[in-house]
């Protein structure tokens, strides 16, 4: 073993020790090569999941049963673009250009959550989305809160303090439509029927089956397993259900007085991994809107820059 | 700190004071192409429920940072020097809190 060898060694369990003592890792610190590119693809996804999460609800921003909603609607869909923002900036202290993580995006390199795949068919998903969607999000995030890379865990305390209002709104629309004519409560069951297991889904694979996770844990990136917090997410979810008198899709759902959680169905792990290869109902889609959008926005971009510039000139020959 | 820039807007790093009274803090950063516009995403960005009474934004090549792997010398001319400390002085009990 050479001398550089046994420094990394040593700089490695400093690192390590550090982690365990729950100090925080800021940008500027000496972190390990995998840790650095752990934490640029996860945060970099999760910025890109609130980028292209706003594309399923934008789909009905014109089509808002009432001025009140689509105002509503409107605030969530600019704080999920507020949250890629937050997560982008935190992206970026990592050493990777936005530049960089939108090609990754657009050349599909790069994934983002699988959920918003899904296309939302009636009113009532908006009400879904909000409640179960931005719910399984909420809980995913406020476990990174305490996540060792500090830009990354401040940038999650701001958004979890912001997707409250975002589950408030979603349950808001389902108890308004499940108390409402036969129709309405129809569609709201249909949301839910529709949107539980890919809710189930955005955890990610179990435990047993999780690559990266027992060295994310070690380096305090992830602080719970996948299974647990799908755990938590369902215990905290079905008696919401129950308030709504809607009908969880799962027979095997029941509540196990041993283990006080509730045990629920086996997810279909084959439709997770099409989704995720690209073959779900809207994969295409989506990403062909965000490069439209991306590309359709450069011409602005290069007029602010280029006023930007020729004022600056100005000045310097005013001075 | 980034590789490739040169197609992108500039960086700008935000700091906002949420009261006054209060120091301005360092919030994130966003990119904009000139002062001006930095300061208007930032609103956009960063006070959408009332954040803030002031914003600065900052050009993120303008800061200049100390760097970590000094620490130790650059910080330790204040080491030695603990009596600049209050508890470094043993006064009797009688005295009361001083």
């Amino acid at each position: 073993m050479d001398s550089s060898d046994w420094e990394l060694e040593e700089l490695e369990a400093a690192f390590q020790e550090k982690v365990g003592a729950e100090k925080r890792i800021e940008p500027k610190d000496w972190m390990p090569d995998k840790y650095r590119q752990t934490l640029i693809r996860q945060m970099s996804q999760h910025a890109h999941s609130e980028v292209v999460g706003m594309l399923p609800e934008g789909n009905w921003l014109t089509r808002a049963p009432s001025l009140k909603r689509k105002t509503i609607l409107m605030a969530k869909i600019q704080d999920e673009g507020g949250h890629g923002l937050y997560l982008y900036s935190a992206t970026e202290t990592l050493g990777i250009s936005r530049d960089e993580m939108f090609e990754q995006l657009h050349s599909g390199k790069a994934k983002y959550s699988s959920i918003f795949n899904y296309p939302t068919l009636n009113w009532a998903d908006i009400g879904a989305i909000g409640w179960l969607v931005d719910g399984a999000a909420i809980t995913n995030q406020i476990a990174l809160c305490r996540c060792s890379y500090g830009p990354y865990a401040r940038a999650m305390i701001r958004i979890c303090k912001e997707e409250s209002f975002h589950q408030r709104q979603g349950y808001e629309i389902m108890m308004t439509m499940a108390q409402g004519t036969e129709e309405q409560r129809e569609m709201a069951q249909d949301a839910l029927n529709r949107w539980w297991w890919p809710t189930l889904m955005m955890f990610g694979p179990n435990d047993a089956n999780s690559a990266n996770s027992a060295q994310s844990m070690k380096w305090k990136i992830k602080r719970q397993s996948n299974d647990d917090l799908r755990q938590k997410f369902v215990d905290a979810t079905v008696p919401q259900a129950e308030f709504l008198n809607l009908r969880i899709p799962d027979d095997k759902l029941k509540w196990n007085e041993e283990r006080k959680h509730y045990d629920f169905g086996e997810i279909d792990w084959e439709e997770f991994k099409a989704v995720v290869k690209g073959n779900g109902l809207c994969n295409r889609e989506r990403l062909q809107a965000r490069v439209e959008a991306h590309d359709g926005g450069k011409w602005v971009r290069d007029a602010a820059l280029a006023y930007a510039r020729k004022k600056e000139s100005r000045k310097a020959k005013a001075a | 700190m980034s590789k490739e820039t040169t197609n992108e807007l500039p960086l700008y790093e935000v700091f906002i004071r949420s009261k006054n009274g209060l120091d301005h803090k360092h919030v994130g950063s966003l990119h904009a192409a000139d002062a001006e516009m930095a300061l208007t995403a930032a609103r956009d960005v960063y006070t959408r429920r009332s954040e803030g009474v002031s914003i600065w934004v900052v050009k993120s090549t303008d800061i200049v940072a100390s760097s970590p792997e000094d620490r130790g010398s650059f910080y330790e001319p204040s080491d030695d020097k603990l009596y600049r400390h209050p508890t470094f002085f043993d006064l009797p009990d009688e005295v009361g809190h001083m």
